[in-house]
């Protein structure tokens, strides 16, 4: 990122923490995600990952810090004498309205269409008329490669194209931050690719995206951060090679080691075959 | 005693009285019965916590009293309280309020049977709790709940015979008295079971026929087979 933009913080948490009853799941995370930047949350299975992307859209309530979005203040308001009372939903939908989310599980709602998911919001919230709803809706669908899709029911659609309709439902809502949690974790392996694609070309239009995800090539090729996150804690964070090229954290070094051995799978193929 | 119709087609007029007040308490019954369980079940997912204890508390108590009981407490004890009611009245909301506690119960597993991601993506979205609640839990629960709701329907139905006890000028009270009158109460209690029969199997074949109909609605898309998935 640009030092012009160093201000220009769309996403900015200042030592958030948050616990599950005695379990203390985040503690005093610092990030800050500037416009346009692509995150990368990665670690290992429950670092609290889930829970940061979550705390950022308000999903969970965060029990220290602040979360400002585009400088308003998320889930709270300031009372009189400064201090943090919860604010009412309506606040909260209303500071969010800039977020889009997208599930490991999809969560498209199945008793509606494709197109009806992704205009529900539309006419709704938005209030447009069915006429402009369906346009904007019929254009989402397109843009994520879908747009012969529009009548079906998510049940008769791939993983990946059910994940690839969550995209476009979130979008059509012309968010300025869109968070992923895990999106390819639940499809088969051939249905990966799609979504990669689709969230890559979001990342070229200048989308600012978080995204947690065990997709290291991903992270490579497209964010422009890194972050490594480990019990709960940020324990290193940069740009894709300082991360993964130069980890110094021997956490970090463990995981990137973990992960190359279950992808280097030719390995044991090799050896099984010389001793053969 | 001969069996002798005629007692009948002589009261005719009384009797047709008696299953309209039958059927009109009844109805009624399940309407208010439906509103309030339908507004327990979202107070008690959605209310503070002092009401949903205040809730519990209630569903609680008319579970595990008798009926009869309820209805002497809000026709005779109302008055002291100053709820004075007419008996028509009282035997409506009496069997609404009876029935709203377990059309509660049915609407409360209904709601639970919807995966909390589906409404995490509505919130995120910026739908509202009422939204949510109309577009994305009813309509699909509704399919699964339907033959329990149709259940507890038949069920209130059974249960209008007991608002004769504080007077109400139903079927029962009106063919028992004609019983009475007569000593005819073979004719009187063949009268009384087609007359409930007939009510029972046309709730059921309305229910069978809304079933139907949720199931040709959702023929396309496969949210029954999702939904019961869900639930298994
Ligand atoms: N709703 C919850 N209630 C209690 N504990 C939770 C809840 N959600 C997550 N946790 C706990 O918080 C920790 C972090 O979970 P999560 O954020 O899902 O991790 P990750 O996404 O990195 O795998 C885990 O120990 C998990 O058990
Ligand atoms: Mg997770």
């Amino acid at each position: 990122m640009s030092a012009s933009r160093a201000n220009d913080a769309i996403i900015e948490a200042r030592g958030m923490g948050k616990r599950f009853g005695d379990n203390t799941v985040l503690a005093d995370i610092d990030l800050r995600v500037h416009r346009s930047e692509v995150v990368c949350l990665i670690g290992p299975s429950g670092s609290g990952k889930s829970t940061l992307l979550r705390c950022l859209a308000f999903l969970e309530r965060y029990d220290e810090g602040e979360v400002e979005l585009e400088g308003e203040l998320l889930g709270f308001e300031r009372g009189r004498q400064g201090q943090r009372v919860a604010a009412s939903n309506r606040r909260v939908r209303q500071v969010r309205r800039n977020v889009g989310m997208v599930f490991q599980q999809f969560n498209l709602w199945p008793h509606m269409t494709v197109l009806a998911n992704v205009t529900e919001a539309l006419k709704r919230v938005k209030r447009l008329s069915r006429t402009d709803a369906d346009n904007r809706g019929r254009a989402m669908l397109d843009k994520v490669g879908l747009a012969d899709k529009a009548a079906a029911y998510p049940a008769q659609l791939s993983g990946g194209q059910q994940q690839r309709v969550a995209i476009a439902r979130a979008l059509a809502m012309e968010p300025h931050i869109m968070l992923f949690d895990e999106p390819t974790s639940a499809l088969d392996p051939e249905l990966v690719g799609e979504v990669l694609q689709v969230m890559k070309q979001l990342a070229a239009e200048g989308m600012t995206m978080v995204v947690v995800t065990h997709e290291m090539g991903f992270a490579a090729q497209v964010a422009d951060t890194v972050v490594f996150l480990d019990q709960g804690k940020v324990v290193a964070r940069g740009s894709p090679s300082e991360v993964f090229r130069h980890a110094e954290s021997p956490r970090l070094q463990q995981f990137l080691q973990n992960y190359l051995e279950r992808n280097a799978f030719w390995d044991t193929l090799e050896e099984s075959t010389t001793h053969a | 005693m001969k069996f002798d119709l005629s007692v009948l087609t002589d009261n005719l007029g009384a009797i047709a009285d008696g299953f309209m007040v039958t059927l009109g308490t009844w109805l009624g019954g399940v309407a208010l019965g439906l509103a309030l369980g339908l507004l327990v079940a979202v107070l008690q997912l959605f209310g503070p916590r002092w009401l949903r204890a205040i809730l519990r508390v209630y569903i609680e108590i008319i579970r595990s009293t008798p009926f009869l009981i309820q209805l002497f407490l809000l026709y005779y004890g109302g008055p002291a309280l100053g709820i004075t009611l007419d008996a028509i009245p009282a035997g409506l909301i009496g069997l609404g309020v009876y029935g709203s506690v377990y059309f509660a119960e049915i609407f409360r597993t209904g709601f639970n049977s919807i995966p909390p991601g589906q409404l995490e993506a509505a919130e995120c979205l910026g739908l509202s709790r009422l939204q949510v609640i109309r577009r994305i839990q009813l309509p699909q629960m509704l399919v699964l709940i339907l033959p329990a709701l149709v259940n507890m329907v038949t069920i209130l139905c059974k249960e209008t015979p007991v608002l004769s006890i504080i007077t109400v000028p139903e079927l029962t009270l009106v063919l028992s008295g004609i019983g009475s009158q007569t000593f005819a109460f073979a004719e009187v209690l063949l009268a009384l079971c087609l007359g409930y029969l007939a009510l029972v199997e046309a709730t059921s074949r309305v229910g069978q026929a809304l079933e139907r109909r949720a199931q040709r609605y959702l023929g396309t898309s496969p949210v029954k087979k999702t939904l019961q998935e869900d639930i298994a």
